[in-house]
């Protein structure tokens, strides 16, 4: 009988330390996995997924639930999912979004519930301004840096006069404002157009054609990117006004440009060349998982969960001290595939910039740095920012 | 001056397109008295079946040629199948069959194709600007699908007033039991019509390839625009569709080229550009409102039943 008990004892007492480490970290994942732009969100998750299984699938020791989302590219249906995301599945983490329009429509759900988020392609002004929260990280950019990016190398190529297009939501007007910043000539012209239905672009081409500008800034994530190559292309525009993009050409549009992507530089703070031990094993092993090149949407979300997992670890997997993880997040402790940036007070990467062009290897195509053209950028909105 | 003539050309191609749509919509609305919401996925179909062909055969005609087939034949097999358990039955039996036929057809595009998409590459020669009249460049395919939409047009009015099948087509709108009374074959005569429709539908959709990326759910969209052109232009009424298309067109391309730099005259740059756009989606609607509250039969109404 005592030894029986004492059995029952020895047995609680290995039962107690086991059942603490049953805790698992739960993470919301929301992007889009319908509709035509569902390739993004598969890259998203298909790169987190190889983030988690390259860290043994636990962050911060501990094991991982992941509840997949579908915002289906609508800022209604991302609020739903988000408050769903909270309020019933309880998660420890909220990651992804790829729509700066659908991030903001989720925002205040995240903030006032205080969960903990990783934003990992979604960079709207209001986030990197007066919105930005002590709980929302970023492992992306603030919209403007890219197109800022390419308005200075713009400069270089001494281009005087500029006709901007994009779509009509938040990131497509932080876009054509970010390039405009930091174009020294003149911007003699600019079109906004519905999105994300509009998909023929032939009467802004007209626009811009009569304008007579000296280069054309485009910006069309997803499959408008290369509906916008094309119709260009065709306008019989490519060797008459030279085009100058942002998030138009990577790796996910590149196989269905082809041709048309040859020779259009293009802005990005991660390419998939970059000289770093992390980016090599990113790249090769999500080649070799997935039979395909991965994306800077991609990588960004594989910075998320070693992101993640510094928080988790720092706070030895107790996840009610957020203000400490959130402390720990702010060193941005951990290897990147853009080999190493710095966080600004509001949450958003100090990071490099590089000129990225389109070169066919072969049969296939492929992006290559082409040069760094800023380094150490922080975006223009961290002073509207009011935490320290 | 030049930059407008350049502007019409967009929209009489877009009408162009809408109408290619319009007209099997309104075939099939008129004569089958069928509202046909799966009518989209044929046109996806059409493009997802053009880009195909044209990838196995390496020819764009010849791709084209196939593609259309191959909607002819799926359009008749959905009527066979489909369609024929809803005639007689509530418009909004129609509705959600049909609505029902676009998950079908979504889903197995995305089966079939994945859901990456497909492009359709034009050839190289046709990737160029032409001069129409001194001063004003248009792409040369834009060109091309205009002429190829006018032909289509043509046939359809003389295949519709000017052959037999034409004219039974028009008394099955008039009077389906009498023509059935007659020892017409009706059903037969449906499932020709169905058919056509969605040939017309692929023909839109296989034009349009090249210009936009084929995709799952590329035809939801257009097709709310389409239901406005057979609404402007009159049910049933290929030339009603002809004219709406074309008006539609023309006010909705117009309205989006012009309309930012009028209001930029009243308000600020920044007001103008965000408003523009969202304004000059709003213009057709209001015709189509406009026609409904002084013609609500439209247009160009088809004869009386």
């Amino acid at each position: 009988m005592r030894k029986a008990l004492l059995l029952a004892g020895a047995l609680a007492l290995a039962a107690a330390p086991a059942a603490a480490q049953q805790k698992t970290i739960k993470i919301g994942f929301i992007s889009t996995f319908s509709g035509p732009t569902a390739v993004i969100g598969n890259d998203m998750r298909n790169s987190f997924e190889l983030g988690l299984d390259h860290l043994g699938r636990k962050l911060g020791g501990l094991p991982v639930e992941v509840v997949y989302e579908d915002d289906q590219q609508k800022p209604e249906v991302g609020k739903q999912k988000t408050d769903k995301l909270i309020e019933s599945d309880k998660v420890d983490f909220i990651v992804g979004h790829i729509w700066s329009n659908v991030l903001l429509a989720s925002l205040k759900s995240v903030v006032d519930s205080k969960t903990m988020m990783v934003v990992t392609n979604a960079g709207p002004s209001q986030l990197a301004g007066e919105l930005c929260s002590p709980y929302v990280f970023s492992t992306s950019w603030q919209n403007d840096q890219t197109p800022q990016a390419m308005g200075l190398y713009m400069n270089q190529k001494g281009v005087k006069t500029a006709f901007l297009i994009g779509p009509n939501y938040a990131a497509g007007k932080d876009m054509l404002a970010g390039v405009a910043s930091t174009f020294k000539g003149k911007v003699i012209g600019q079109e906004l157009t519905t999105w994300p239905t509009q998909l023929d672009f032939n009467a802004e081409l007209s626009k811009a054609r009569a304008a007579k500008p000296d280069a054309i800034f485009v910006f069309y994530p997803g499959a408008a990117g290369v509906q916008f190559l094309t119709q260009y292309a065709q306008a019989g525009l490519k060797g008459t006004i030279p085009l100058y993009t942002a998030f138009t050409i990577d790796e996910l549009s590149l196989p269905r440009q082809k041709d048309l992507a040859l020779g259009v530089p293009g802005a990005q703070e991660w390419v998939n060349d970059l000289p770093n031990p992390v980016n090599k094993k990113f790249v090769a092993d999500y080649k070799a998982k997935y039979k395909s090149s991965p994306s800077f949407y991609g990588a960004q979300t594989y910075d998320a969960a070693a992101l993640i997992n510094s928080a988790v670890a720092a706070v030895k997997g107790d996840v009610s001290k957020k203000d400490d993880m959130r402390k720990e997040m702010e060193k941005a402790n951990f290897k990147s595939v853009r080999g190493g940036f710095r966080y600004g007070k509001n949450h958003i990467p100090i990071q490099n910039f590089y000129l990225q062009e389109a070169v066919k290897v072969g049969d296939e195509y492929v992006l290559k740095t082409v040069a760094t053209i800023v380094r150490d950028n922080q975006d223009q909105h961290v002073s509207k920012c009011p935490m320290k | 001056m030049l930059y407008f003539i350049e502007q019409c050309l967009n929209g009489v191609q877009l009408g162009m397109l809408l109408f290619l749509l319009a007209a099997g919509l309104t075939l099939i609305f008129g004569i089958m008295d069928l509202v046909n919401l799966a009518h989209g996925s044929l046109y996806m179909l059409g493009a997802y079946f053009a880009a195909t062909f044209a990838g196995l055969t390496d020819s764009f005609v010849l791709g084209a040629i196939l593609a259309l087939i191959a909607t002819l034949v799926v359009g008749m097999a959905v009527e066979v199948i489909a369609m024929r358990r809803l005639y007689g039955r509530d418009h909004l039996d129609h509705v959600l069959g049909t609505f029902g036929l676009i998950l079908f057809f979504n889903e197995m595009v995305r089966l079939i194709w994945g859901p990456a998409g497909m492009t359709l590459s034009l050839p190289m020669e046709m990737l160029q600007a032409v001069e129409v009249i001194p001063g004003v460049f248009y792409p040369l395919y834009r060109l091309v699908i205009i002429g190829a939409t006018l032909l289509v047009a043509l046939f359809l009015y003389i295949l519709v007033m000017r052959t037999r099948i034409g004219m039974l087509i028009r008394a099955g709108a008039s009077n389906r039991e009498m023509v059935g009374a007659l020892g017409i074959n009706i059903k037969l005569l449906y499932t020709l019509v169905f058919g056509l429709g969605a040939a017309l539908a692929g023909f839109a959709g296989l034009m349009q390839a090249p210009i936009l990326t084929v995709q799952i759910g590329m035809g939801e969209n257009i097709l709310i625009l389409a239901f406005v052109v057979i609404i402007i232009g009159g049910i049933g009424s290929i030339r009603g569709a002809f004219v709406a298309a074309v008006l539609v067109g023309l006010i909705d391309t117009i309205g989006r080229a012009f309309l930012p730099d009028l209001l930029r005259l009243f308000f600020s740059t920044n007001a103008a550009s965000n408003a523009g756009p969202a304004i000059s989606s709003m213009l057709i609607y209001l015709l189509m409102a406009l026609v409904l509250v002084f013609r609500p039969e439209g247009l160009f109404p088809a004869a009386r039943k």
